[in-house]
């Protein structure tokens, strides 16, 4: 495998204007005669599927929801950045391009970090000429709020629900595409497997999961627009459906696997309250702002929350890092909260709950002003825990929530396999390994709107068109693949439900590739998964037929996928040798306690090749290197 | 607790289907109906019966992938609540709940609980956008736009498109949720260029769907789970009366 990630050369700031330059065009009557398919319809895949179509080519795209208005995109509450520079406060391009490096730890490329900076603020022009309705000032201007990790307010948000308002305002556009007929729109269709012919995706293979038929859809060009994987650990903020199928699956067909052992544990969402429980929730990290994060100081404490006298109390946040106190950086912070429960501080039944506590800002601001700031956050919590956080103090843990990881891509968005591009949460490229609040809209956005309909074109003008066909036998070979293994997960016949695995796959990956981790219990992973993995082929059980909508069978092909990828997760976390952003290695802290990164050894991206069933996948590396941002350790206290 | 469910059980689109019911043991009050469901679906995959099938995602009360009625009330007994977002503290042990899909002609059931809501994705494809291409925005700071007007639209846009004013609906009508989307660019300067044929385009795509008309009952704001206002209905009307005018 080689990667190549064609970083145009020149400094950074110029290189997109250059590259745009170099690369080839396709003039715009030829564009029909492309046929591209995207999979995945949420921020990423929604803007490149309707600019795409706007540009003349002939899209089909491609979600598992019953419309692309679902996609996952829509739960996203807090916002997203952009160097406009409106408030005036020393806002700059250079700046979001240095705050994303540095808050990535340095395990990102520059070369993507700053175009991702450069095109963020059209991001913004558009969404505001598509009608969607971002928070404004009473003089009618945008409205900004600051995130964590930020000394600037350049976060654009529409009420608490800035990823509903851009996946709709992408919907809209794709919507109006759709209704054009220049994309044809594939509802609860699972993609199952990816076509490479001649060392070209060419295509993939779809279920149709109301009927069941499998499909072959050819195309001269793949895009996955997938999302992310946390669901890998069972319970996460992510949707039931959010899978790494297929990611996966393209991984399996030769496309490299990045750094798959980033992942993001989000401090702020409502803990697990029993063993039934099937998500969590997130609670915007905005309440870091007012809320007070502590445990009480004595273990084993009785006592209801309020009946805590102060010097019983141990805010430690604010103890440990007195600089940035409860507004830590979302690793920290989840990592403190662990230890606190490790420690057996741990508050509410189960003893995994730290508290937030907005009994002094409520004194200090009175109760108007915190329901008005976060009313609506203090109503969901209401609802889900019954419990009324203006008198009560909110219980906190943190989840799994984002996944820096993904597919290899280079500085076009194209995978190791040539023609498979990916974008948005799937591909690895400009978090690093941790990343900044609001930033996960602007990646979206940034790849569907304005990189891929450029960087595309340069693809598919190198290519002739040879009209490719369905009849292939590649194409007839995947679909029997895909047929065969449905009927395999069909006749398994076992006892034990497909829930149930997940469920210990998701224990196995939260207690030993979680918020922290050690070489004991990542190998012992390994010797785990394989184990599980083998006992469900053994003794799943999956009702019911193919030709007929059927979740168990949806459910089954997913946890099938997570119960291999979860090796090659573990085997990442295992190489990478050093603590670094959501990666923390336990054999690698300073005295204090604190992450110690290797920038010797370790500043590369992991790149891993599949090599065959049960074999151990090759690991690349693509060596990182700063020249822009200087490589410093992070401080927070 | 233990609960005595009655649910709609239907194979497929040709099927008659019929109501079963069905014993839940243990259930925890701090379960959320789905989490509910979910339970239930485990118990009668122990007993090799087909798990009910019900739409869902982010489960929390956003995607608009949930719908049920549940006593016959489009997502439940709480207002402004999505089905998802329904916990079962609301009931009592021995109590019996009634479970059925979305009902409405133009939302064919696909299998027990789950519909086909294309039907609105259709209706946002005649005309539920702002024709902007991608690149030709001007600076998003060039129009000022009023706080009031901004939240008014922001209010009409957070409409999750899952159906429950349809399905309350004695009409089965479709208003609330086209008007929401008629009024969000109404109410700004992007959307005033195409706002006639918008509103025409939308009604006209409506009536095709074979969705009821609007009589006024407003179990459509009732049933909403985002709580969008009838209001937007009678700005809609409005619309649709100024666009008739040449
Ligand atoms: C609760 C929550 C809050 C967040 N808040 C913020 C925030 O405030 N700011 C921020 O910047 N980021 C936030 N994030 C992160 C951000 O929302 C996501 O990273 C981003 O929206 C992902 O977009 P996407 O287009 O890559 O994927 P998604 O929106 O997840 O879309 C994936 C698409 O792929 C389709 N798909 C998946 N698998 C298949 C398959 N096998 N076959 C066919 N189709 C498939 C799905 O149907 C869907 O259409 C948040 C995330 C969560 C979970
Ligand atoms: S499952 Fe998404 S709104 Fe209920």
């Amino acid at each position: 495998m080689k990667l190549d990630p064609k970083t145009p050369t020149g400094p950074v700031a110029a290189q997109w204007t250059k590259h745009k330059f170099d690369m080839k065009l396709i003039n715009p009557a030829n564009k029909r005669k492309y046929k591209i398919l995207v999979v995945g319809s949420g921020l990423a895949g929604g803007s490149a599927a309707a600019t795409l179509a706007e540009l003349g080519y002939q899209v089909h795209c491609f979600c598992y929801q019953d419309s692309p208005r679902r996609a996952h995109s829509i739960a996203a509450q807090g916002g997203i950045n952009a160097a406009k520079n409106y408030q005036n406060d020393g806002d700059s391009v250079y700046r979001l391009f240095y705050d994303t490096v540095k808050g990535g730890d340095f395990r990102a490329r520059e070369s993507n970090v700053y175009r991702l900076s450069e095109v963020s603020c059209n991001i913004i022009d558009q969404c505001v000429a598509q009608g969607i309705p971002f928070a404004r000032d009473y003089s009618g201007y945008l409205a900004n709020r600051s995130f964590g990790g930020a000394l600037v307010s350049r976060t654009f948000y529409a009420s608490g629900q800035t990823g509903q308002q851009l996946l709709l305002g992408a919907y809209s556009a794709l919507s109006r595409q759709i209704g054009k007929g220049a994309v044809k729109m594939h509802t609860r269709s699972e993609m199952l497997d990816i076509v490479v012919i001649d060392g070209r995706a060419r295509g993939i293979i779809t279920r149709n999961l109301v009927t069941g038929k499998i499909e072959s859809h050819v195309g001269d060009a793949v895009i996955l627009a997938t999302g992310g994987y946390s669901n890998v650990f069972y319970l996460s903020t992510n949707a039931i459906g959010c899978n790494v199928t297929a990611a996966y699956r393209a991984y399996k067909k030769g496309a490299g696997f990045a750094n798959p052992c980033y992942t993001q544990i989000h401090p702020t969402c409502i803990p697990q309250a029993g063993d039934y429980q099937s998500k969590l929730t997130l609670m915007s990290e905005s309440l870091r702002n007012d809320g007070r994060i502590w445990v009480p100081k004595n273990k084993g404490e009785k006592r209801a929350a309020n009946d805590v006298p102060e010097n019983e109390r141990d805010y430690y946040l604010e103890r440990k890092y007195p600089s940035y106190g409860n507004l830590a950086p979302r690793d920290i912070s989840s990592r403190s909260a662990k230890e606190a429960c490790d420690a057996g501080l741990g508050v509410g039944e189960s003893g995994m709950g730290v508290y937030l506590d907005f009994r002094d800002a409520i004194k200090r601001l009175g109760q108007n002003v915190i329901k008005d700031r976060y009313g609506n956050l203090f109503e969901m919590y209401q609802r889900i825990t019954n419990e009324d956080p203006y008198t009560v103090p909110m219980r906190i843990f943190p989840a799994p929530h984002y996944t820096m990881g993904g597919l290899w891509v280079d500085y076009n968005l194209m995978s190791t396999i040539p023609g498979l591009h990916v974008l948005g949460e799937a591909n690895f490229s400009d978090h690093g390994a941790n990343r900044l609040g609001a930033s996960a809209l602007m990646q979206g956005l940034a790849d569907g709107y304005f990189v891929i309909p450029y960087t595309i074109a340069h693809y598919l003008a190198a290519h002739k068109l040879d009209g490719m066909t369905a009849d292939h036998p590649e194409f007839k070979k995947a679909e029997a693949e895909v047929a065969t293994r449905t009927k395999k997960l069909l006749s398994i016949n076992g006892t034990r439900s497909v829930e149930s695995f997940h469920k210990e796959l998701g224990r196995i990956m939260w207690d030993n590739c979680g918020m922290a981790r050690n070489k004991k219990g990542l190998t012992d992973s390994l010797k785990k998964i394989p184990a599980l993995r083998e006992e469900f082929w053994q003794n799943a059980k999956v009702l019911g037929e193919n030709e007929e909508y059927n979740t168990t069978l949806e459910r089954a092909g997913r946890v099938a996928d997570f119960l291999e990828f979860a090796e090659v997760m573990c085997l990442d976390a295992l190489e990478r040798e050093e603590s670094c952003g959501g990666h923390f290695r336990e054999e690698y802290q300073t005295e204090e306690g604190e992450a110690l990164r290797n920038d010797t050894d370790c500043c590369h991206v992991t790149v891993w090749e599949h090599k065959g069933e049960n074999t151990k996948p090759q690991m690349h590396k693509e060596p990182l290197a700063f020249e822009e941002v200087k490589l410093v350790v992070r401080s927070y206290k | 607790m233990n609960l005595t469910l009655h649910i709609w059980r239907q194979k497929n689109a040709n099927d008659k289907g019929k109501m079963v019911t069905y014993k839940a043991h243990d259930i925890s009050t701090h379960m959320s109906f789905l989490e509910m469901l979910d339970v239930l679906n485990q118990q009668l995959i122990e007993k090799n019966i087909d798990p009910v099938a019900f739409d869902h995602d982010c489960r929390e009360g956003i995607c608009g992938m949930c719908s049920l009625i549940i006593n016959g009330k489009a997502h439940g007994p709480w207002s402004a609540t999505t089905t998802c977002q329904l916990h079962m503290r609301e009931y009592k042990d021995g109590d019996e709940i009634y479970i059925e899909p979305w009902r409405s002609k133009a939302f064919p059931v696909i299998k027990d609980l789950v519909v086909n809501r294309g039907a609105f994705d259709r209706i946002m494809q005649s005309g539920g956008f702002v024709s902007v291409n991608t690149g030709s925005a001007p600076d998003a700071n060039a129009t000022p736009i009023a706080k009031e007007k901004a939240d008014l639209a922001m209010a009409a846009a957070s409409c999750i498109g899952c159906g429950a004013c349809v399905a309350q609906c004695k009409n089965a009508s479709a208003m609330l949720f086209v008007a929401a989307k008629v009024s969000q660019f109404a109410n700004l300067p992007q959307g005033q260029i195409e706002k006639k044929a918008r509103v025409q385009n939308m009604v006209a795509a409506m009536d095709r769907e074979g969705f009821g008309n609007c009589t006024n009952l407003l179990e459509c704001e009732a049933a909403c789970p985002m709580s969008v206002s009838a209001n937007f209905i009678a700005q809609m009307n409005r619309e649709f009366f100024a666009a008739g005018i040449k």
